[in-house]
């Protein structure tokens, strides 16, 4: 191999590249990626729509009619609606904390941002079931005051937070910390307001950045199945959400349906991949 | 405030304030919440329920298959990271957007059309069923699973490592008589071995907690394809909240031992890193 590699190193500018033992690793590497990739991503991703459109469109439309379906529909982005704003205050809250200030324990906040990701989504859901479940700390007190957290809106709304809870903070303060703080300083300088530096200063300097926050974070919140399967007591059209009726139209056999709702999902996951790379194009990158 | 250096920009109190707030409404109570719940439990009854045979073979599954599922990355997730980052192939960019899909598809989905995929009758199951290679239903299906929702972890964190490999050094060793292999051992692996361990361990910590796109292909057998988290499930719907908190705990553990991890192979790696003289 070395032999050759002189001659191909003149004819290509890098040594070695022409060899036939190069190209069969070339061929090897770029086939042994792609039929992985086939097997256990675009055969399932094609699975999804194939099984949704297997009685036909007319099968498939006539699933969202089903009214347990539109209300899972509705409870999905009644969630998303609430807990991706909240998510996003803190997101900037913690970002403008972090990235703006020199002061103690700063990694170790950083890290409990993130804790939740490295949290198993059953125990997610589970903590808030712990605390106000009918056999939890709280649970005596809220049954006597007539409150329903658990198997109700409120627990999935605070499971789905917990889980979701870092996605918008992790993405910007590390472009806050690197895009620094002159701009803003020269701002503050010049007698602008703290509120005007952040609109007019930081916010535009971030909008990417945050915009690709706020849709992973939307993106686990309307997927989200583990942490608010605990919580949620799966109620029919009253506190199932999307992936939650996946899971019962799958076990009852509809197979139509239960595909047809993952097909939302889905297309929902492919948006949120097409913003990633059209926001990766605007030249923000991620670390 | 003395443990935070002066600045002139404003906002610090209200920021801060508002960040530790709700980090410890939303996330640090709960979780004291949980350790408290195990802890104020009997020792004997915590160790009786950590230590069942079922707990026990729910961590065998758990653990095996994720350890199983994170070795199979590290290969299947360099030999891809290397194709996209070292070849130019029609459609390399949409691989590459395609490689964090299992991020974005919500795990339910995952497990539904995995399971549909890799049933007897399903489009690659009905060609292993002959093999006597049964993957739905059993501890090979709940492996793949972890595999697919834990790739992107592995090919990400090796993918950057890859770019950093000195194309330079390569060449030279080419030029110097060095076998393809040879170049491989002692250029390109020392170069991404901390990025592969960071992605082996990433993966892991993934595949260890996974729920939702698990119990759809594993069928659910106690003792056999039964997985810690769904254990805890189990107890929860038991209203054993005790039970539930001290299987909890254990995986908790794990998971801060995990990130732990994670944390001392990235400044090994960027120790590395500097040493190698960037």
């Amino acid at each position: 191999m070395s032999a050759t590699g002189i001659d191909s190193h003149a004819a290509e500018g890098r040594p070695g590249q022409h060899t036939w033992m190069h190209a069969l690793v070339r061929v090897g590497f770029i086939t042994v990626s792609l039929a992985f990739l086939a097997a256990v991503l675009l055969a399932p991703l094609a699975t999804v729509f194939i099984m949704a459109l297997s009685k036909g469109i007319a099968a498939y439309l006539h699933s969202f009619s089903d009214p347990d379906t539109a209300a899972a529909i509705r409870l999905t982005l009644l969630t998303a609606a609430v807990v991706v704003p909240l998510n996003t205050v803190f997101g900037l809250a913690a970002a403008w904390a972090i990235a703006k200030f020199e002061f103690r324990g700063k990694s170790m906040l950083i890290t409990l941002i993130d804790l939740p990701l490295a949290i198993s989504p059953v125990i997610s859901g589970m903590v808030f079931v712990l605390l106000f479940g009918l056999h939890g700390w709280f649970g005596l007190w809220l049954q006597a005051h007539d409150i329903s957290i658990i198997f109700a809106l409120p627990g999935i709304m605070l499971a789905t937070m917990f889980v979701t809870f870092p996605y918008v903070a992790r993405e910007l303060i590390p472009l806050m910390e690197q895009l620094g703080n002159d701009e803003e300083e020269a701002a503050i300088t010049l007698g602008a307001g703290g509120w005007m530096t952040f609109f007019r200063v930081t916010l535009p300097k971030v909008r990417w950045g945050l915009v690709y926050g706020m849709v992973l974070c939307n993106a686990r919140a309307m997927g989200e199945f583990g942490a608010v399967s605990v919580v949620s007591g799966h109620i029919r059209g009253l506190t199932n959400t999307m992936p939650l009726h996946v899971e019962i139209l799958y076990n009852e056999y509809n197979f139509v349906g239960a595909f047809a709702v993952a097909s939302l999902l889905t297309l929902l996951a492919i948006f949120t991949l097409v913003v990633k790379t059209l926001v990766e194009r605007t030249g923000y990158r991620r670390r | 405030m003395s443990f935070r250096a002066p600045s002139v920009l404003p906002g610090f109190g209200l920021t801060f304030g508002f960040t530790t707030f709700f980090l410890s409404t939303i996330v640090l109570l709960p979780l004291a919440a949980l350790v408290l719940s195990a802890t104020s439990m009997h020792w004997a009854d915590f160790v009786h329920t950590v230590f069942s045979a079922r707990a026990l073979g729910s961590y065998r599954l758990s653990f095996g298959a994720s350890l199983l599922a994170a070795s199979v990355n590290v290969v299947f997730g360099f030999v891809i990271a290397w194709t996209l980052t070292r070849y130019e192939f029609p459609g390399r960019k949409l691989i590459d957007a395609l490689i964090d899909m299992p991020f974005a598809l919500p795990t339910a989905v995952s497990g539904i059309a995995l399971t549909t995929v890799f049933a007897q009758n399903g489009w690659i199951g009905r060609y292993l069923e002959p093999l006597g290679i049964k993957v739905a239903y059993t501890w090979l299906g709940v492996t793949l699973a972890l595999t697919l929702i834990s790739m992107p972890f592995a090919v990400r964190a090796v993918q950057p490592a890859l770019l950093e490999v000195q194309r330079d050094l390569e060449d030279a060793a080419e030029t110097l008589g060095a076998g393809r292999f040879y170049v491989f051992r002692r250029i390109i692996l020392p170069t991404v071995l901390p990025a592969l361990l960071t992605g082996f361990t990433l993966a892991f910590a993934r595949a260890v907690g996974e729920y939702g796109s698990v119990i759809f292909i594993s069928g659910n057998l106690p003792m056999k394809t039964e997985i810690t988290p769904l254990l805890i499930v189990i107890h929860l719907e038991q209203f054993d909240y005790q039970g539930a908190a001290a299987l909890g705990l254990v995986m908790l553990v794990i998971s801060f031992v995990m990130l732990l991890t994670i944390n001392l192979l990235q400044a090994w790696g960027r120790r590395r890193y500097v040493r190698t003289g960037h």
